[in-house]
């Protein structure tokens, strides 16, 4: 065992009990704070692997976007914020399938790289650069488009057009507790529906 | 190191991820469990690239494929909330068992 | 050079025939004027080209010419006197030396296909040299003068867009085979413009008459064709090669393919084989009969297929392989012979005839009989006469066209006296008359002096023949024209209605075709001194095979051949001045000539009675009893069992089995249907989670194996 296998398997398990309680809280806004921690597991796990710029990258992209992306997510669905079942009825059936799952890739993996020891290196991130705009240019343009596609389809799934679609339902049945949510406060003026506000729902 | 150790983990954080899929009802919490789903595979990708690189790929073939499963990850969220946000004005709810429309 | 594209000049027509195929019914003009477009731009290409290869070889000429001067110079030697040519001394045993390099213009270019593997290749190439030039100036120019008078002539016509498409298949296909380097191409353009004929004989097929007519030139040149088949395949048996400059060449040098030397009977054989094609197409005797039935078709058709194009194909063929028939004494006499007779003969069918076009047709027959004659003495002047032929024959068929258009009858007994009410036809007639009559200084004149004379240059039993038989035509030929103009033109009108000139569509292409059958003939005046830039020069053959006088003008032959003419014309004048009655029409009351002349020769009875009647009568009455007794039989036997096959079928098997089992489907499907909708619960997550059951099921599977 040398350092950096210890520092791997302490990352590994952080990272593996972030992410099954990020699964199992019963509290979203827990959920998305415990997949923050995995998530910078993850990006430990690359920088011992010696991809430095991938794990900033995953820093950057995952903690500071998607996650916040996710949070403005929660609040705008008015996700109960307070801990509540989060779960169907099907959890046991989940959970035996997904430990088998990872039963069978434990052996699969143990079997076929037991033994096999990694050549780590560390990659510069200027070396990274060189290959990505040179070698892989055509697919890093393809993949830019694919974003500005991603970006304009979310704008418009999002945007709520005059008069388009239904009033939201609400089916008062369903699950009392909740206020008629007020459709043009979300879509038009996220910004004035305060954390306060969610709060007080 | 140990290539087992990252594989194992990648593995760990998938099969938690297919758990969360398959048993939240919310569906932003479903999109989570897909994110860590998605860092399940970077991992794997990182890794066999270091094999690959050590057998002569110099184009660092793993890492690139990494970079954009990120990329196209962080669209993935975006879209997904899109999605819900639209459902959650339709319907009021983000409770993906809710949303049966489609079926007989 | 222009030439390398004269692959369009065919190109053009087959472009138009489907451009008016797929639209013309939406035209204005029912697609005529795509056709007259495509034709017209297909008829300055062929200038174009006529002028590159004609100026190609008229220097060359001069080159050779110039060489041979400068060698007789050096060899101290009188040149001999100034009008006599170098060249012409060829013909007295000195060997003309061309010097290198000088050749006449042959543009030949190909893509050679192989259809069927190694060994057998298959060119599609355009060979372009002064015959072909000359053939493309003809059949565009005719086939463009037709189109702008067909507009007139079949205005109103419910076909008429079919009939366009026809005229520009038509024209595609002989271009075709005129352009074609190898006689596999001359073989589809000749099955090509066969089939033309055929549709456009019958084309107005509601009547038996014409679809009779063509079935029976269909089938009549068919016959030949089988020859031209077998003469096609004998020659590449002999030398391995469709193409026609390399059979010319092998030829030339006596050896066969694999290098052995030329077995004069097998080219014999295959050149006869060829000229039975010939024969069938060109209308010579013995298969002449289907021309004149031929034209049940209409009037342009008959100008342009039947007079001017298609039925010189034949002649065309023996031209484009000349040197290989020089190479049989054997088949030339065959031909001469053969062109003889059929001169003599169709002159003689045409006096007896009431309608105008039948005699146009005989006519016809009797200068292609010239025509297929003079190419046994002479390439230029068996071409030549093909040349003016052309024009003034389609002039011919136009006006007679004209006077149909006015008259609504074929027969002469229904006209008479339309000079006054038809003058721009009659002036355009008469022309064309005196050229076929070889009247001097018209087209026919030159042309046909021009066969004779090398009839008479090449001497013997069969120049004799020719030269007997082409003296006596010719004053045959003045004397049926004279009687069909003095019939048509003179006298009182005996027909029903009030003829009036045809319009302008129809007026213009007779006047644009009566200029050539004036001027043509001065392109080869027999003198010596016009031969190196004139129609000799420009269409030769190759430097070798270039006469330098086929024929000398002898004055006391043109001065005979001319005082023929001038008999003819006397003697039908005094015969129908005054326009007889039809029964008492002189040529008609010759007793036995008249019967033999008005049946043909007997010619159809023969075929008829020993070929047709024999194959029909008694294999119909075989096919008869075979039919009743044994195919009935059978088919009665077939029905019944058919019947009961199918009472039990419908019982057994559609009822209870194949029903009941359609039945049993539809209610099983429903019944599994309501137990998999179970399957369908719309919950993402149930989908997901059987996604991953099935991967997983996959993945350990993979890892088992």
């Amino acid at each position: 065992m040398t350092v950096i296998d210890v520092v791997m398997l302490a990352v590994a398990v952080l990272g593996g009990a972030s992410a099954i309680l990020v699964v199992v809280s019963r509290n979203v806004v827990h959920a998305a704070l415990y997949l923050v921690v995995a998530l910078i597991s993850v990006a430990g796990t690359f920088l011992l692997l010696g991809a430095e710029f991938l794990a900033w990258t995953q820093v950057l992209v995952y903690v500071g976007a998607v996650i916040v992306l996710i949070l403005f997510g929660l609040m705008l669905t008015r996700a109960p914020l307070g801990p509540m079942p989060q779960d169907n009825d099907h959890t046991r059936l989940a959970a035996a399938l997904s430990v088998a799952l990872f039963g069978f890739l434990a052996v699969l993996i143990m079997q076929a790289f037991g033994d096999t020891a990694l050549p780590l290196s560390v990659t510069p991130t200027a070396a990274i650069g060189e290959i990505l705009y040179v070698h892989w240019a055509f697919p890093f343009m393809v993949l830019g488009f694919f974003l500005t596609v991603a970006l304009v389809g979310a704008i418009v799934l999002a945007r709520r057009e005059e008069g388009e679609g239904p009033e939201p339902l609400f089916d008062a049945e369903m699950d009392s507790e909740r206020p008629t949510p007020a459709p043009t406060d979300v879509s038009t003026t996220p910004g004035v529906t305060s954390p306060s506000q969610e709060i007080r729902t | 190191m140990q290539a087992a150790f990252p594989l194992v983990f990648a593995a760990l954080l998938f099969c938690v991820g297919v758990f969360g899929v398959l048993s939240r009802r919310n569906a932003v919490l479903v999109l989570m469990s897909v994110e860590l789903m998605l860092a399940a595979v970077t991992i794997n990708l990182v890794t066999f690239g270091l094999l690959a690189a050590d057998r002569g790929d110099v184009v660092l073939t793993g890492q690139i494929f990494a970079l954009f499963v990120l990329a196209i990850g962080a669209a993935e969220v975006g879209v997904g909330l899109a999605i819900i946000l639209l459902l959650y004005r339709n319907r009021a709810t983000v409770n993906i068992d809710d949303a049966d429309l489609m079926k007989y | 050079m222009i030439s390398d594209h004269a692959w369009l000049i065919p190109a053009l027509p087959a472009a138009s025939a489907l451009v008016i195929m797929l639209f013309g019914r939406r035209m204005a003009r029912a697609g005529a004027e795509v056709g007259i477009a495509a034709i017209g731009v297909a008829f300055v290409l062929a200038v174009l080209v006529a002028v590159e290869v004609f100026t190609a070889n008229v220097s060359a000429v001069a080159e050779v010419e110039a060489a041979d001067t400068e060698e007789h110079a050096l060899a101290g030697e009188q040149v001999a006197s100034t009008g006599s040519l170098a060249l012409t001394e060829a013909g007295e045993g000195e060997e003309t030396a061309i010097p290198d390099g000088v050749e006449a213009f042959v543009n030949e270019r190909a893509v050679t296909l192989t259809p069927l593997g190694d060994g057998f290749d298959i060119e599609a190439g355009i060979r372009v040299d002064g015959l072909a030039a000359m053939m493309f100036l003809l059949v565009t120019f005719v086939s463009l003068m037709v189109q702008v008078y067909s507009t007139g002539y079949m205005h109103g016509d419910p076909r008429i867009t079919y009939f366009f498409t026809l005229l520009s298949v038509f024209t595609f296909s002989m271009l075709f085979l005129v352009i074609g380097n190898n006689l596999f191409m001359v073989l589809v353009g000749w099955e090509l413009v066969g089939v033309c004929s055929y549709l456009l004989i019958g084309f107005w097929w509601e009547e038996r008459d014409n679809s009779n007519a063509a079935i029976k030139a269909f089938l009549t040149t068919k016959l030949g064709d089988v020859g031209l088949m077998v003469g096609v395949v004998t020659m590449w048996a002999m030398f391995g090669t469709f193409n026609i400059g390399e059979i010319i060449t092998a030829v030339r040098e006596g050896v066969q393919a694999g290098g052995a030397p030329l077995d004069s009977g097998l080219l014999t054989f295959a050149l006869i084989a060829l000229f039975i094609g010939a024969i069938g197409k060109s209308a010579q005797f013995p298969l002449h009969t289907w021309l004149p039935d031929a034209m049940a078709g209409p009037t342009p058709v008959s100008a342009l297929i039947h007079a001017a194009t298609m039925v010189t194909a034949g002649v065309f063929l023996v031209a484009r392989l000349y040197p290989v028939f020089q190479a049989s004494q054997a088949a030339l006499n065959v031909i001469a012979i053969i062109g003889a007779i059929t001169l003599f003969m169709a002159g003689l069918l045409a006096l007896v005839q009431d309608d105008v076009k039948r005699v146009l047709a005989y006519s016809t027959v009797s200068q292609l009989g010239y025509m297929v004659a003079a190419l046994a003495f002479s390439y230029t002047a068996g071409i030549f006469h093909l040349f003016t032929h052309g024009f003034f024959k389609a002039l011919l068929f136009l006006g007679s066209g004209s006077l149909i258009h006015a008259v609504h009858s074929n027969n002469m007994s229904d006209m008479g006296g339309l000079k006054k009410s038809m003058p721009w036809t009659f002036w355009t007639f008469l022309i064309g008359s005196l050229a076929l009559a070889a009247i001097p200084p018209l087209a026919g004149f030159w042309s046909k002096d021009e066969v004779l004379a090398g009839a008479l240059t090449a001497g013997g039993y069969t120049g004799n023949v020719v030269l007997i038989l082409g003296g006596l035509g010719g004053m045959i030929t003045a004397f049926y024209m004279t009687r069909v103009l003095y019939l048509v033109f003179a006298g009182e009108y005996r027909g029903a209605g009030h003829p009036h000139e045809s319009p302008g569509s129809m007026k213009w292409p007779l006047v644009a075709l009566a200029v050539p059958a004036v001027l043509i003939g001065f392109a080869n005046l027999p003198f010596e001194q016009f031969h190196p830039t004139g129609f000799a020069a420009w269409t030769m053959f190759s430097l070798e095979y270039f006469e330098g006088h086929p024929a000398e003008f002898v004055l006391w032959l043109a001065l005979g051949s001319t005082a023929a003419a001038v008999l003819g014309f006397v003697a039908g004048r005094a015969l129908y001045r005054v326009a007889p009655a039809a029964e008492r029409d002189p040529v008609l009351r010759l007793g036995l000539v008249t019967r033999v002349l008005e049946n043909r020769y007997y010619l159809d009875h023969l075929y008829m009675g020993v070929i047709v009647r024999p194959l029909r009568d008694r294999l119909a009455v075989l096919a008869y009893w075979f039919n009743d007794r044994v195919i009935d039989r059978f088919v009665y036997l077939v029905g019944v069992g058919t019947q009961r096959i199918g009472q039990a079928t419908y019982t057994y098997a559609d009822q209870r089995g194949i029903d009941g089992a359609v039945n049993g489907i539809g209610v099983s499907a429903n019944w599994s249907g309501g137990l998999l909708k179970f399957a369908q619960s719309g919950n993402v997550q149930f989908y997901a989670g059987a996604m991953f059951v099935g991967v997983f099921v996959f993945a350990v599977l993979f890892a088992a194996a």
